[in-house]
């Protein structure tokens, strides 16, 4: 077997990475609000390097309660997977789209037909953060024959060996989870957050972004200070289910984005 | 009823669907159940304490009343009358002995019914672990006593807010709570499901219950009961019985609440770790379970049934709430004895199809799973709303 050429996806991050530019990557819950496509416009205006789009389920067991809301939201107001995909294709946002979702959601549509309507809508990558290593064949046959990278996670409690596995099945980048928990804001970044990065910088030479519990620009300097890029999620996330708007996103985005710029 | 094949897998179904984070003590707790269940001094050990403390084994009973009017031959698997009433103790004194084996100081478990709380904050009391139970708001306030005979045995009851606050959300909380503490914290699952080991290792510590009631079958019948008749929520009480009999004659039939009946209407998917049936929508979205009983609100089942399902191994049915209040009545009125409401199921389903798919004279072996003290205040409320 030929290796895969780097997706799309993995091609842009990389060479931004290469440029020397730390990765931003905002989370928005799809659906959650009337305008969230234009959130995502505008978390793309104020400096995103990928925008991962999270797709509502109604078990979302990897989150905390900022997103869990956000879920529950966006499922109220009917937001259905199909209608996701549909509407980021015709967003055309200029920057890699990854979708987040739970593998549940993928089973049922089937993973052929999820992997081709993430493909044709211009979705270059999946994360599917209840979907390890061993369970990932049939997704992932199926995602990188239509060309969709999917984002594998390292834990602080993956060990050696495992680290080495999951980098190399990676595809677009590895994100590493900065803390053992659910998503969330907190206050300062988990201890263990350089540590995860450096050994999954030890095992690939990906782009290594690193998610859960980065909230403020300092976090995100911090966490960069290791990491090729950060996922921020729930803090943006709460700004919408405040009603925030695009407005608050574009905000908090460019913050951060001035923040990494400047270290 | 054997090990699962690789990776966890009955069938198709089963397998360890979880966030990379709890990949490694899934692992972990596999080698640990793997290890003790080989080892005879563990063994030895879990059963003095199920006998000594746990009030094993628990009898099988002979109805006569209740035989004479169904107008077939039924004995009760008696495990109302095991310690905290009902079988949930076999598998938290199994995992509470597993969790200081493996040196963790604290356990976490989901509750519906009280059940299983209350089993897991009584074996943390007498092993001296710390206890955190997740309960569901709505069946916290169905099951208010419960929520009190767990903290008076000194664990803390968490109520849970989100999505249909019942079972199914409380599974969800005790998996965030244990990844973030994975470290020092066992997660004691209450029933045959989750990821791989918990389904094979809960059935395991269950199976006590089929292969006594096996024996005693033997004795009281002189032979393996025509059927065998369990509730099945995520199926445990049901996966011990059925352990003792797969590999004999006797027809096994597992009763769901017909709200959240996942082998008739559920279809396959991945939920809590697990492939396995699910009630849910066209896209994928779980769908709420609804039934009187708290601890069979649960929209999915463990693998292994699916899988006894698809093999016709077992067969599953399910009943109706009134239907389970009406047999809740009658085993009171003719045996004195007060079901719970799950295990009424399985003995509304018996009513039904007595002297009809269960010819008359057939032998019945019932596991009465839980002692319905709690639900007496639930059922006297219906009873009286419908005067």
């Amino acid at each position: 077997m030929t290796p895969h050429a780097p997706p799309a996806f993995e091609a842009v991050l990389r060479a931004r990475r290469d440029a020397g530019r730390k990765l931003l990557i905002p989370y928005v819950m799809a659906g959650m609000t009337e305008d969230w496509v234009e959130v995502l416009e505008a978390v793309v205006v104020a400096g995103a390097d990928a925008v991962e789009v999270g797709i509502p389920f109604s078990d979302p067991m990897m989150d905390g309660p900022v997103i869990q809301e956000a879920s529950l939201q966006a499922l109220q107001r009917g937001t259905t997977p199909a209608a996701v995909v549909d509407a980021v294709g015709e967003a055309q946002l200029g920057v890699p789209i990854a979708v987040m979702t739970y593998y549940n959601l993928v089973f049922r549509a089937g993973h052929r037909r999820m992997a081709r309507s993430l493909a044709a809508a211009g979705i270059g990558a999946a994360i599917v953060p209840d979907l390890p290593l061993e369970e990932l064949g049939p997704w992932a046959t199926e995602a990188d024959d239509a060309g969709v990278a999917t984002i594998l996670l390292v834990a602080p409690s993956t060990p050696e060996d495992r680290v080495a596995r999951i980098c190399a099945r990676s595809r677009g980048f590895v994100y590493a989870v900065a803390r053992m928990g659910v998503t969330g804001e907190r206050v300062s970044l988990g201890p263990s957050t350089g540590d995860v990065v450096t050994r999954a910088r030890a095992a690939t030479d990906l782009p290594v972004c690193v998610g859960v519990g980065i909230s403020t620009p300092a976090q995100a300097v911090e966490a960069c200070r290791s990491a090729d890029g950060v996922i921020v999620g729930s803090a943006l996330v709460r700004r919408l289910l405040e009603h925030g708007g695009p407005d608050a996103a574009r905000d908090l985005v460019a913050d951060l984005r001035a923040a990494l710029d400047r270290a | 009823m054997g090990r699962p094949g690789a990776g966890g897998r009955f069938g198709e179904f089963g397998g360890r669907f979880v966030p990379e984070s709890l990949v490694p003590a899934c692992q972990e707790l596999e080698r640990a159940f793997d290890d003790a269940w080989a080892d005879p001094a563990f063994r030895a050990t879990l059963d003095a304490v199920l006998r000594d403390y746990g009030g094993r084994p628990t009898p099988v009973t002979e109805c006569r009343r209740l035989s004479e009017r169904l107008g077939v031959r039924v004995v009760l698997k008696r495990e109302d009358l095991a310690h905290t009433g009902s079988h949930k103790l076999n598998n938290v004194i199994g995992q509470a002995l597993l969790t200081r084996r493996m040196g963790k100081q604290r356990l976490v478990a989901e509750t519906g019914a009280g059940q299983h709380g209350v089993a897991t904050a009584t074996a943390a009391a007498l092993f001296g672990l710390e206890c955190t139970v997740y309960m569901g708001e709505v069946d916290m306030a169905r099951q208010e006593l419960n929520v009190f005979r767990m903290e008076l045995l000194g664990a803390e009851v968490r109520a849970v807010h989100s999505g249909s606050r019942t079972l199914k959300d409380a599974v969800n909380e005790a998996m965030r709570d244990w990844v973030a503490t994975v470290d020092g914290t066992h997660y004691c699952l209450g029933s045959v499901m989750g990821p791989h080991p918990f389904p094979y290792m809960v059935r395991q510590l269950q199976r006590v219950v089929g292969e006594e009631a096996r024996a005693q079958c033997a004795v009281v019948l002189g032979g393996d009961p025509d059927v065998v008749v369990a509730c099945v929520g995520g199926g445990s009480n049901a996966a011990g019985t059925f352990a003792g009999f797969a590999d004999g004659p006797s027809r096994l039939v597992g009763v769901e609440a017909a709200g959240g009946s996942a082998v008739g209407n559920g279809i396959p998917g991945v939920l809590h770790g697990m492939r396995s049936l699910f009630l849910q929508d066209e896209a994928g979205q779980i769908l709420e379970a609804e039934s009187i009983s708290a601890g069979l609100d649960y929209p999915g089942i463990g693998p292994e049934h699916a899988h006894l399902a698809a093999l016709g191994r077992a067969e599953y049915d399910r009943v109706g709430d009134d239907e389970v209040v009406a047999a809740f009545r009658l085993l009171a009125q003719t045996e004195g004895i007060i079901p719970a409401l799950e295990s009424a199921h399985a003995l509304a389903w018996l009513v039904r199809e007595a002297r009809a798919s269960v010819p008359a004279g057939a032998s019945v072996l019932v596991t009465l799973s839980g002692r319905g003290d709690k639900d007496v205040a639930q059922v006297r409320e219906r009873l009286e709303g419908s005067r």
